[in-house]
């Protein structure tokens, strides 16, 4: 019987062999795995246990986690309420984060692997477990500044500073209180949510770096310098001066804004049609350039690349294999393009800094609670589309076309201010598009800007974009400029 | 089981056991180490105890404390009995059930506050008091039960007692369905599983019933495959079990149960007459019926589903799904390996926190540590059981040990095995520790048993038999 006692020994030590392997395999090997499931409400919970770092701008919260006295412990606040709803995003409990609160997470919530011995020594301790704190690049002055001169137009505003690639400023309208969302009434998040997901004009999408427009003329940035730079075309290179241009192989045809020709003469200079922002030139000069000029052009100023700032930006799209009638389209921005305000805004940034793209970010500085620092702003280049002789020439051309051109309303006086507006359309009978991009001073940019109104700016097809977007981008520039 | 004894099973006086025995096999050292390690567990569990009000409730109530206290009285009166009727007996089964208790009452009255259950409502206190009831028996059955052989003169009204507790779930008015399994009796405002307290008469009757009967099991049969085949009409007992554990699974819709049993009598008829033949066609059959089962019933397939593909939304979303599998995986996940401490998790979250799933629970708060402890004291209780049957005279202790052990650990298995993923999920108590007055007091019928059984190992000369 003692064999058979030994074999029945071994069988039960087998089976809690067996417990073994598969606790440890649970709550070691798979525990990460687990925890990181969507549907893992502990950790939603632990999240809220801990004292959420708070988002600063200039020193100043505009995001904080405050005690509670109810089972979550700390409640998220938003002290500016609907100003800073585009950079923060929102906090909720069971329906998930966004920007900001969502992209920066692991350091808000203390989780990151660099604070792994602060959480350690948390556990050991005991002490409250708190997460680091995330300054932004933001201006509150700018911030303001780009909020109150959008009004209550459905778009989106972003500056940036071409040397560096901080981002100043950052709005979406229409906008949303984030505190709204952040109660811990969850049924009352979810009404408030569903809401926010419904209403007209997609108040919970940041409409600077996820919302695709056609770009329109501002797009003429990057056709122009692919025609100085990449076809090696003088800017006084000249074009047929025509009212109506057939486009290829369709009975369709490109009308200049306004209609008529671009301004006198038989023929048109590259200089011209841009200063004057003129369709038919631009689109004889992307058919004669071709599609690899133009598009090579596009993506070395950012079409097509993945970028996170550090909430990931929709990819701004120039397209393929065109024909030559969709060529015609595409070098004035319309056709297929699609661009995000900020991909706009780097057209500028561009051009302001010598030609080099300095990758856009909002992140400044974290710091641990203990103050220590995790991570700083680290100014790096994204790419160099154009040399600093192309840049100055587009620089020359978007300064005339303030002072002289189809951009008027941005002029500061007393400031040399550079831009290019475009007025972009969508279907046949929506709205337009309206766009302002530019910079200043110019000859020394401390700011570069993108101005989107969407809608029309409630106008229809009647708006432009120098008569809308253009005063909204130059109250942004001259709030860089009076600091 | 380290303590397997060299000596093979020999009529000769020299047979010996393992040295161990014979070193403290002063009775009153025995005795003194098992207060030691008492007081050390009181200790333990006290402490368990205000650790889960520190953590839960953010301060201490002595209240509660108190009514451990009065467990303690009545585990040292056990103590006690050992002493005037046992002095022999085992000095580390009392402190490790004792022990196994006190963290299953602490981690209880854990989840009963994070339900806001206080009074009667409250699922701690119920459980104190079947500890209560559970320890008072089992010192019943030691002052009573004063040689085990008694037990073997009652081999089939053991036989007949567990088929009438395993009928009684199936009477009308008595019985009573819970969460779709009909293994509960009702009497008053107490549920009771009979089904638990059957496991021990079974116990009783397989050791009595193959000590009488293994002759002809193992003599004769024919060989095949190197095995020794039973003859046709030796199948009959065999067959009865299974049939019995197939009607536990169609009727009352208990996997854990069947296995459970079936488990204890293959070991059993194994041990009794040294056949693997059994092993094989008592594997075979439950897997064959198994497998039949998954086919035919759509409750087995569910949990076969439920385990295999435990992620998948269809199964997570699924009425009876695998919701509440998935939801301990996360809270063990959410321990690692040193737990959030005691009254610091969400175990909670999980559905039947307090008793299917409070090794979830316990793996959450203790963490990886903690269950490797807890595994531990199981593997410390199983052995010390195991060892009366390596050490026992006669040979219905040792198989009524090793069968009372098995069940103990097989049932460990099944429920911890279906909670971390190793085999499908069944409702089966963790013995000890989890909420549910049957198994306790079965668990603590063990215990006395046990005890009395290594007592008369140490007591008797050895008998020839």
């Amino acid at each position: 019987m003692t064999r058979e006692l030994k074999r029945v020994s071994i069988v039960v030590f087998v089976m809690f062999l067996a417990l073994l392997v598969s606790t440890t395999l649970i709550q070691f090997f798979q525990a990460d795995n687990l925890a990181s499931d969507a549907r893992n409400a502990r950790t939603i919970y632990a999240s809220y246990d801990v004292e959420r770092g708070p988002i600063l701008v200039d020193g100043q919260p505009i995001a904080v986690s405050v005690p509670t006295g109810d089972e979550f412990k700390y409640q998220r606040s938003y002290p500016q309420g609907p100003l800073y709803s585009a950079v923060t995003g929102y906090y909720t409990l069971g329906q998930g984060s966004s920007q900001i609160e969502q992209s920066m997470n692991d350091y808000l919530s203390g989780t990151s692997d660099s604070q792994f011995l602060e959480y350690l020594d948390r556990l050991v301790t005991g002490k409250n477990p708190q997460g680091a704190s995330v300054e932004l690049t933001i201006d509150p002055v700018v911030q303001q500044a780009a909020y109150d001169a959008l009004g209550s137009y459905q778009g989106a505003v972003v500056a940036i500073e071409p040397s560096t690639g901080r981002i100043l400023a950052m709005v979406s309208k229409p906008d949303y209180d984030p505190n709204s969302l952040a109660a811990h009434d969850s049924q009352q998040v979810l009404d408030t949510y569903d809401q926010l997901l419904a209403a007209p004009g997609d108040p919970l999408i940041n409409k600077t770096i996820n919302d695709l427009n056609p770009p329109g003329s501002t797009f003429k940035i990057v056709t122009t310098s692919a025609a100085l730079q990449n076809s090696g075309l003088p800017v006084d290179h000249t074009e047929p001066n025509l009212a109506r241009l057939p486009l290829p192989g369709s009975d369709a045809t490109v009308a200049n804004a306004g209609g008529g020709t671009c301004g006198g003469g038989d023929t048109v200079t590259i200089a011209t049609a841009f200063v004057l922002s003129c369709n038919i030139p631009m689109a004889e000069l992307g058919i004669e350039m071709g599609e690899s000029s133009l598009g090579d052009m596009a993506n070395a100023f950012g079409f097509g690349s993945e970028l996170s700032i550090p909430m990931d930006v929709s990819t701004s799209e120039y397209p393929r294999g065109l024909d030559d009638a969709q060529l015609a389209l595409s070098a004035f921005g319309q056709g297929s393009d699609v661009a995000t305000p900020l991909q706009v805004a780097m057209l500028s940034a561009a051009v302001a800094n010598d030609g080099t793209i300095m990758t856009p970010d909002l992140i400044d500085e974290i710091r641990a609670p203990d103050l220590s620092v995790l991570q700083s702003f680290e100014a790096k280049e994204f790419s160099t589309p154009l040399t600093d002789v192309t840049a100055s020439e587009l620089s020359k051309l978007m300064v005339e076309a303030v002072d002289n051109g189809a951009a008027t309303n941005a002029r500061i006086d007393g400031v040399s201010v550079a831009g290019k507006t475009g007025t972009a359309e969508n279907g046949e009978d929506d709205p337009y598009t309206l766009w302002f991009t530019g910079f200043a001073p110019a000859d020394n940019p401390r700011v570069a800007v993108a101005v989107v109104v969407e809608d029309g700016g409630g106008l229809g097809q009647s708006g432009t974009g120098n008569e809308l977007a253009a005063p909204i981008a130059k109250r942004v520039l001259e709030a860089v400029l009076s600091k | 089981m380290s303590a397997a004894p060299t000596a093979p099973v020999s009529p000769t006086p020299a047979a010996t056991p393992g040295k161990g025995i014979r070193r403290i096999r002063v009775p009153q050292k025995l005795r003194n180490l098992e207060l030691f390690l008492l007081l050390f567990v009181c200790a333990v569990n006290a402490f368990a105890v205000v650790i889960v009000q520190f953590g839960a409730l953010g301060s201490a109530d002595l209240t509660v404390v108190t009514l451990g206290a009065g467990l303690a009285v009545l585990v040292f009166a056990m103590h006690i009995a050992l002493r005037l009727v046992a002095t022999n007996a085992d000095p580390f089964i009392l402190p490790i059930a004792s022990l196994l208790n006190g963290i299953g009452i602490a981690m209880i009255y854990r989840i009963d506050i994070a339900e806001k259950l206080t009074g009667w409502e409250s699922t701690a206190l119920r459980q104190v008091v079947w500890t209560a009831v559970g320890v008072a028996l089992a010192i019943g059955v030691i002052v009573v039960i004063r040689n085990h052989r008694v037990l073997q003169r009652y081999t089939y009204v053991a036989g007949l007692v567990a088929g009438v507790l395993l009928l009684l779930p199936m009477l009308p008015v008595l019985g009573q369905e819970i969460n779709g399994a009909r293994v509960w009796i009702h009497v008053g405002s107490f549920s009771f599983q009979p089904g638990e307290v059957a496991k021990i008469a079974l116990a009783v009757f397989f050791a009595g019933y193959l000590v009488s009967r293994r002759d002809s099991l193992s003599m004769v049969g024919r060989r095949m495959l190197g095995l020794r085949f039973p003859r046709g009409r030796d199948l009959g007992p065999i067959l009865v079990l299974w049939a019995l554990s197939m009607a536990i699974i169609i009727f009352q819709r208990d996997l854990g149960t069947a296995l459970l049993y079936f488990g204890l009598f293959v070991v059993m008829i194994y041990v009794a007459t040294g056949r693997a033949s059994w092993v094989v066609l008592g594997v075979g059959l439950f897997l064959a019926g198994g497998v039949i089962a998954s086919q035919v019933l759509v409750y087995v397939n569910d949990r076969f589903t439920n385990w295999l593909d435990a992620f998948n939304p269809a199964s997570y979303d699924a009425q009876g799904g695998s919701y509440q599998l998935v939801q301990g995986l996360f809270g063990l996940a959410n321990g690692g390996l040193i737990g959030t401490g005691l009254g610091e998790g969400r175990p909670d979250i999980t559905p039947l926190a307090q008793s299917d799933y409070i090794i979830a629970s316990l793996g959450e708060e203790l963490g990886l540590a903690g269950l490797f402890a807890i595994f531990g004291l199981y593997l410390l209780f199983i052995s010390r059981g195991l060892r009366i049957s390596f050490a026992g005279q006669d040979d219905f202790g040792r198989l009524l040990g090793v069968g009372l052990s098995f069940t103990l650990a097989l049932q460990c298995f099944i429920v911890i095995g279906g909670v971390t993923r190793v085999i499908p999920l069944t409702g089966l108590t963790t013995p000890f520790l989890a909420a549910g007055g049957s198994s306790l007091v079965a668990n603590w019928i063990i215990v006395a048993l046990l005890l009395r059984l290594s007592d008369t190992v140490r007591n008797q000369p050895r008998l020839v038999i």
